[in-house]
């Protein structure tokens, strides 16, 4: 008996980016090429995802125990989220704290840990704090709460930022005196320079972020091709996109090339995205060095808020404990970041880590690799209980 | 990291702010035109056009070509492998 | 929905309502026992009384649960925590097989509700009742400080007698069964985070809430053997199927493209990040049945209003392993686990 078929809810520009047939001949291909490339014996082809949702795309989909077995993906450090330190987290709860002010977060944020608590408990002991969509959503709270402070906690990469930075500016026109950004956005390339520089760097490739590189553009990639010989390839967020862009960086390998191309035509723009570039200039600026969770302190990987707009930037307005917590000695974080540990083989994955009560950064959001893992299973125990049938 | 989904610009809200609707499989919410809107384009324009949508702001039109041109790619390395397969 | 005038008169509700005088008497006599309308509640006992023998013509063993209902918005499209809490509960009766027969009512309300809201909750509440022939014959009302409760909070219990034979139970699952749903997954649970506003979308969508009682007698009619039978309601298909799984020692395989979803909810979960199968439902089962059965059981059910949707999803596989995987529309397969707190939207 075969299952019954639902009539198909199509949207347009996601379904026919994953239709399983094409996948099939994909992956045809990948093992073609992948088995073409010449390896020491034991050592699997390392191609990174950067991005978290990525990461979260290749669990939901069930792509990783599709690949050939000399194919290893290594989950990247582009979770938000997750990189996000135990220090940012308290000092956030600080500012939920005070009297008369709202918090306004996405929803992600609320069960990072900080040294104490999440965002959910201080939620859970009285302090006043919401889920939002958009930015956008946290300067309408503003509008409708006049006599109380709301403070927008901002996170994410390159894509996020532009939102954040049009939301303040829009504030900033409409006169808004009660409206602040704690700024936690963080740029991922000082962050991939780093992986990049470190000696026991073994990563073949690279999936590029898509939805950074909308707002980006290709060419702040350039670098990982000329100074560090690997290619990458920005790549969309549907199976096909990423199977293919799969397939485009062991093409490139197998021909002994290392180019940045863009798989995501349809969204990403060579040069990217003008306004969205010229409203995060606007507003912000590099700090001379931020704080990512697993990853220690990264040179030029944040951004805070000008000068101009110091009204409105929650870091000036609000004392906060500002301290550096370091994460648990256990986590092993790092070296699953950079493809040196399966999560399954840290010494504390599901047992002192779990989504429950998360140690490292990795297992703090569904997109961490080990909450991955953790949540949607390792493909090794897929293959051997569920793979069949 | 961030989730984007196309949505389908239904109706321009407020020209000045540069708000519209857009619906994404039957779910309708408001969201920030900034980042498409061109110097000397009417946001009027844009309606009917995709986009994709992040946080509440349509972050990049999509180019329904470069959507059409991967869909061919992908079909032509489908009919390559009907065509590898009797070497293997 | 018909707002009978009643004798009772009062804006809103205010502490006074559940002190135990005049005001409570006035309450109860003016709203719950004219609406809910029986002679168990008009004796004014502290109990109702049941002839013992009127339920053991029925089958051979009772079927008891209780439920509270708290939820936020209190009324939304598609009902109210009345409904909710009369369906809810006789749901949760109805799934074991038993015919469901009484129900008692239990209020706590925060002082200021409006009595108009609280008339239109208990007359939905009648009108539930009564499409299932059940009748509330017990209850209590508290009225709290305002601030110390959310509106309303509702508890009922239910009692239901089971006729003999029939015993599905979540470790009865065997390998081969096929798993069987009765419509769209996910309705409720994306009704009612739009309907708190606070993410600003915009959707036409309504609840599920629905008694299931008929559908499980179509149902029992053409496989009174099913194995297992729950109603997917808070932790949504991933937790019922788990808790099979579980129970069972076997595993579930999902096919993904299988599960009915209305494009509406899936919009919801694309743009929020959300999974439908951690949604609440309100009014979905899931059965599962000997693989023999299971063409002419999904028959009988989308023979039915409430499972006109029916769809089969998925079977059950031998592996002891108690999870639940997913074959996804892709051809890719992952673990459904159950949720360790409430879902969250997500940018990232």
């Amino acid at each position: 008996m075969t299952p019954v078929e639902q009539k198909e809810t199509a949207m347009q520009y996601v379904d026919e980016f994953r239709d399983p047939a094409l996948a099939k001949s994909l992956l045809k291909q990948i093992a073609r090429v992948a088995a073409q490339i010449s390896r020491p014996a034991n050592r699997p082809l390392q191609i990174m995802e950067v991005c978290g949702g990525h990461t979260h795309a290749i669990f939901r989909y069930g792509i990783e125990q599709l690949l050939p077995p000399n194919i290893e993906l290594v989950h990247g450090p582009g979770c938000p989220v997750c990189v996000l330190p135990m220090g940012r987290v308290d000092d956030c709860i600080a500012i939920a704290e005070q009297p008369d002010l709202i918090l306004a977060t996405f929803g992600d944020a609320m069960r990072v840990p900080g040294s104490k608590k999440s965002l959910l408990q201080a939620k859970a002991e009285g302090c006043d704090i919401r889920i939002v969509y958009s930015p956008m959503d946290a300067l309408e709270l503003a509008r409708q709460n006049p006599l109380k402070r709301v403070v927008f906690f901002g996170l994410g990469f390159e894509t996020t930022m532009p939102s954040t930075a049009l939301t303040l500016l829009q504030a900033e026109q409409e006169g808004l005196s009660n409206f602040y950004l704690f700024s936690n956005h963080i740029t991922i390339i000082p962050t991939l320079r780093a992986m990049l520089e470190e000696p026991d760097m073994s990563i073949d490739g690279f999936l590029g972020p898509g939805h950074v590189s909308m707002v980006i553009g290709e060419a702040p990639y350039d670098f990982i091709a000329s100074e560090f010989n690997r290619p990458l390839v920005i790549s969309g967020f549907e199976p096909l996109d990423m199977l293919q862009s799969l397939l485009m960086v062991l093409q490139q390998i197998s021909r002994g090339e290392a180019r940045i191309e863009n798989q995501y035509r349809r969204i990403v723009n060579s040069a990217g995205n003008d306004p969205a570039q010229r409203a995060v200039e606007a507003v912000f600026e590099l700090r001379e060095h931020f704080e990512w969770r697993g990853l220690g302190s990264i040179d030029h990987s944040g951004v805070r808020i000008r000068e101009r707009f110091a009204r409105f930037d929650a870091e000036r307005e609000f004392a906060l404990p500002n301290q550096s917590i370091v994460d648990p000695a256990e986590c092993q974080c790092g070296e699953v970041l950079k493809g040196q540990l399966k999560p399954v083989n840290c010494r504390l994955f599901g047992k002192t880590c779990t989504p429950d009560k998360p140690m490292g950064a990795l297992m703090v959001s569904s997109e961490g690799a080990c909450a991955a893992y953790f949540k949607y299973g390792a493909p090794q125990l897929i293959a051997t209980a569920g793979g069949e049938g | 990291m961030c989730l984007g989904v196309p949505g389908q610009i239904i109706e321009i809200l407020d020209p000045q702010l540069n708000t519209a609707l857009i619906a994404v499989s039957g779910v309708r919410r408001q969201v920030n035109l900034t980042c498409v809107i061109t110097e000397g384009v009417q946001p009027s324009a844009l309606v009917g056009s995709w986009v994709l949508v992040h946080v509440g702001f349509a972050m990049s039109l999509i180019d329904e070509d470069e959507a059409n041109k991967t869909l061919q790619l992908l079909a032509e390395l489908d009919e390559l492998k009907d065509a590898l397969q009797p070497l293997q | 929905m018909n707002k009978p005038e009643t004798g009772f008169k009062a804006d809103t509700i205010t502490l006074a309502h559940g002190s135990g005088g005049r005001a409570m008497r006035d309450l109860i006599e003016g709203v719950f026992v004219e609406i809910f309308d029986n002679f168990q509640l008009s004796s004014l006992e502290d109990q109702a009384r049941i002839i013992l023998s009127d339920l053991q013509s029925c089958g051979d063993r009772l079927a008891f649960t209780t439920d509270s209902y708290v939820v936020d918005p209190i009324e939304f499209p598609g009902g109210n925590i009345g409904t909710l809490a009369v369906n809810g509960t006789l749901n949760d009766l109805a799934v074991s097989g038993a015919r469901p027969l009484y129900l008692s009512c239990s209020m706590i309300i925060e002082e200021g509700l409006e009595l108009d809201q609280l008339k239109r909750i208990v007359c939905s509440m009648k009108q539930a009742a009564d499409a299932a022939n059940m009748q509330i014959v017990t209850g209590d009302t508290k009225v709290v400080p305002r601030g110390k409760a959310d509106k309303l909070f509702i508890n009922t219990s239910g009692l239901g007698v089971i006729p003999a034979g029939i015993n599905p139970q979540a470790s009865g699952c065997r390998p081969g069964d096929k798993i069987l749903v009765n419509g769209f997954i996910g309705d409720h649970g994306a009704t009612i985070l739009n309907a708190r506003g606070e993410l600003a979308l915009d959707v036409e969508l309504e609840s599920d809430c629905q008694p299931l009682h008929e559908l499980v007698e179509c149902l029992l009619h053409v496989c009174p053997e099913v194995h297992a039978m729950r109603d997917a309601t808070r932790g949504g298909l991933a937790a019922v199927l788990n808790e099979f799984a579980e129970q069972s020692k076997v595993s579930v395989k999902l096919w993904e493209s299988a599960i009915p979803l209305r494009p509406e909810v899936r919009g919801v979960c694309e743009i929020l990040g959300l999974d439908p199968l951690h949604f609440a439902n309100e009014g979905k089962l899931v059965a599962v049945v000997p693989a023999e059965a299971a063409a002419s059981v999904l028959k009988a059910m989308q023979a039915h209003p409430a499972g006109r949707d029916a769809a089969m999803i998925g079977e059950v596989q031998a592996d002891a392993v108690g999870r639940v995987f997913i074959e996804t529309g892709f051809g890719g397969t992952r673990i459904l686990d159950t949720l360790n707190g409430e879902q969250l939207p997500r940018i990232c």
